[in-house]
C-alpha cells in the first residue's frame, strides 16, 4: 500500500474514537437532563460538573483529532 | 512522505498541489488551515545563545497580560462601595476564584490563591483575545500549554513533598484495596498522576488548536463557494464562534479546576 | 504542524515566563489585594449598617413598646374616669328617683288626706241633707211631725247599714 494512502486511511481511523465520545456526551447530558427533571431544583448545583465533565470528555475527542492532524500534517 | 518535513508544511502553499498533500489544502487553493499558527519573529534577538526573539506569540502575550491588569485595575479605579458593572467583573472574577480554591483545596490553598488566579485569567484572556479575528492564540501551541501544565505539576508536586516528606507517596496506595492488587494500582495511580500534565496541557492545547482549523476550514468553504453558496458556511462559522467564545472560557475553567483539584490532592493525600 | 516546530519553543519558553511572571507579580501585589480589600471593606461596611440596623430595630421596637403601654395605660384611665362617671350619674339619679318618689308620696298623702276630709265633710252634709229630706218627706207624706232626733238616728242606721 502506498504511503500516502496509508496516512489518509490512518487519519480517517482516528476518528473513530469519535464514536465513544458521542456516546460519553450523550450519556452526560442525558443524565444531567432526566435527573433535572427528576429535581429541578438541584440542577443549578450540577450544572458545572456537568460542563466539567462535557469538556474532559470532550477533550478525548480532540486527543483523537489531533492524532488525526498530526497523521495528516505532520507524520 | 518523505518530502514533508514541518518546515516544508509550513509554507505550504509553494507544493499544495503536490501529491503529498490531501483533498483539505486543496480545497483552500493551497492555503493551509494550520497557517493560523505559524509563529514570525517580529524582533530578532538572541541572548548567550538562547533565542529570546519577540515573536507574535509574545506580543500577544504581553497584549494579554497588558489587558488582565488594565481589566482590573482601572475596573477597580473607584474602589466603590457599590460597584459599577466594570468593577462588578473584576470582583466577580475574583469571587469565581477564590471561591473555586476555598470548595476545592480548603483553606490551607488560600496561599496559591494568586498563582490560581493568575492562571485562569493568563488563560482566559489568551483564549479569548486569540478569538478576534486575524489575532494570534497563545494557547494553540503546545509549548506554552505544556510549559504551564508543567509549572501546576512540579509546583504541586513540591508541594505535596515539602509538606507531608515520603508520606506524600501514600497518594499512590488507594485504601481498602485487597493486598494482591495494590501492586497493579500502584502502577495504575503512578502512572495517571504522570500523565497528568499531559493531559492537561493536551486538553487545552487540542481545544484550541481544534476550534481554530475548524473556523480556519469553514472560512476556506465560504472561499470555494463563493458569494452564492458561501453564506451557509459563514452563518456557520458566526455560530461556532460562539461556541468557541464558550469554549475559550471552559477551557480556561476546566484547566484551573483541574489545578486545584491536584493541588487538594497535595494538601490532603489521605482522602 | 507549526505547534511542533522547535525553532520556536525557546522564545516561546521565554517570553511565556517573563510575562507570566510578571503578571504574578502584578496580580499578587498590587491587584488582588486591592480587590480584596474592596471586598472586606464591603463586608465590614455591610456588618456594620446591619448592626446598625438591628439596633435601630431594637429601639423601635422599644418606643413600640412604650406608645403600647401608654395607650394602654390611658385606656384604663379613660375606662376608669367613664366608670367613676355612670358611677356618679346613677347615683345622683337614684337620689333624684327618692326625692321625687318622696314627694310623690307627700303629694299623694296630703291629696288621700283631702279626699278623706272632703269625703267626711260630704258625708255630714249628706246626713242633714238626708235627715232634712226625711223629715221634709214624713212630712209631706204623713203630714205627721217626727222629731228630729228619730229621723237622725233612721238616718245613721241606714246610712251605717249603707257603708
Amino acid at each position: 500500500m502506498e504511503a500516502e494512502a496509508a496516512r489518509l486511511i490512518g487519519a480517517g481511523l482516528a476518528t473513530i474514537a469519535l464514536a465513544g465520545v458521542g456516546v460519553g456526551i450523550g450519556n452526560i447530558f442525558g443524565s444531567f437532563v432526566s435527573g433535572a427533571l427528576r429535581n429541578p431544583a438541584a440542577a443549578p448545583k450540577v450544572f458545572g460538573n456537568v460542563l466539567l465533565g462535557f469538556a474532559l470528555t470532550e477533550a478525548i475527542a480532540l486527543f483523537a483529532l489531533l492524532i488525526a492532524f498530526l497523521l495528516l500534517f505532520a507524520v | 512522505m518523505e518530502e514533508q518535513n514541518p518546515e516544508s508544511l509550513a509554507g505550504a502553499e509553494s507544493h499544495g498541489a503536490e501529491a503529498g498533500h490531501g483533498g483539505a489544502e486543496a480545497a483552500h487553493g493551497g492555503h493551509s488551515p494550520l497557517s493560523v499558527f505559524e509563529i514570525e519573529r517580529v524582533i530578532p534577538m538572541h541572548i548567550g545563545g538562547i533565542d529570546v526573539s519577540i515573536t507574535n506569540s509574545a506580543i500577544y502575550m504581553i497584549i494579554a497580560v497588558l489587558a488582565i491588569t488594565l481589566f482590573l485595575t482601572v475596573g477597580m479605579r473607584g474602589r466603590a462601595l457599590v460597584p459599577g458593572r466594570w468593577q462588578s467583573m473584576a470582583e466577580l472574577s475574583y469571587e469565581f476564584i477564590a471561591k473555586m480554591v476555598r470548595d476545592n483545596a480548603g483553606s490551607e490553598g488560600r496561599k496559591y490563591f494568586p498563582f490560581i488566579f493568575t492562571l485562569f485569567m493568563f488563560i482566559l484572556f489568551a483564549n479569548l483575545i486569540g478569538m478576534i479575528p486575524f489575532s494570534f492564540t497563545v494557547t494553540s501551541h503546545i509549548i506554552v500549554t505544556f510549559a504551564l501544565a508543567a509549572v501546576v505539576f512540579l509546583g504541586v508536586t513540591a508541594i505535596g513533598f515539602i509538606r507531608h516528606g515520603a508520606s506524600f507517596l501514600k497518594l499512590f496506595v488507594p485504601s481498602g484495596v485487597p493486598i494482591f492488587l495494590l501492586p497493579l494500582m500502584v502502577v495504575i495511580e503512578l502512572l495517571s498522576y504522570l500523565t497528568r500534565p499531559v493531559s492537561l496541557s493536551l486538553r487545552l492545547f487540542a481545544n484550541m488548536m481544534a476550534g481554530h482549523t475548524m473556523l480556519e476550514v469553514f472560512g476556506g468553504f465560504v472561499i470555494a463557494l463563493g458569494i452564492l453558496g458561501g453564506w451557509a458556511p459563514l452563518a456557520f462559522i458566526v455560530a461556532l464562534t460562539g461556541l468557541e467564545v464558550g469554549i475559550a472560557m471552559l477551557q480556561a475553567y476546566v484547566f484551573t479546576i483541574l489545578t486545584c483539584i491536584y493541588l487538594n490532592d497535595a494538601l490532603h493525600p489521605h482522602h | 504542524m507549526p505547534q511542533l516546530n522547535p525553532e520556536f519553543f525557546a522564545p516561546q519558553l521565554v517570553w511565556l515566563a517573563i510575562t507570566f511572571t510578571i503578571l504574578y507579580f502584578l496580580m499578587a501585589r498590587i491587584v488582588l489585594p486591592r480587590i480584596s480589600g474592596v471586598l472586606e471593606n464591603r463586608e465590614q461596611r455591610i456588618q456594620s449598617d446591619l448592626e446598625k440596623a438591628e439596633k435601630l430595630k431594637a429601639e423601635a421596637d422599644e418606643v413600640l413598646a412604650a406608645y403600647n403601654k401608654a395607650q394602654a395605660d390611658a385606656r384604663a384611665q379613660a375606662q376608669a374616669e367613664l366608670q367613676k362617671a355612670a358611677a356618679a350619674i346613677a347615683a345622683e339619679a337614684a337620689k333624684r328617683e327618692e326625692a321625687f318618689a318622696a314627694t310623690l308620696a307627700e303629694r299623694g298623702a296630703e291629696a288621700e288626706q283631702r279626699i278623706a276630709a272632703t269625703k267626711t265633710a260630704a258625708m255630714a252634709e249628706l246626713r242633714t241633707i238626708a235627715t232634712d229630706v226625711a223629715g221634709a218627706v214624713m212630712t209631706k207624706l204623713t203630714d205627721t211631725k217626727v222629731p228630729p232626733a228619730q229621723i237622725e238616728a233612721a238616718v245613721d242606721s241606714a246610712i251605717g247599714a249603707r257603708s
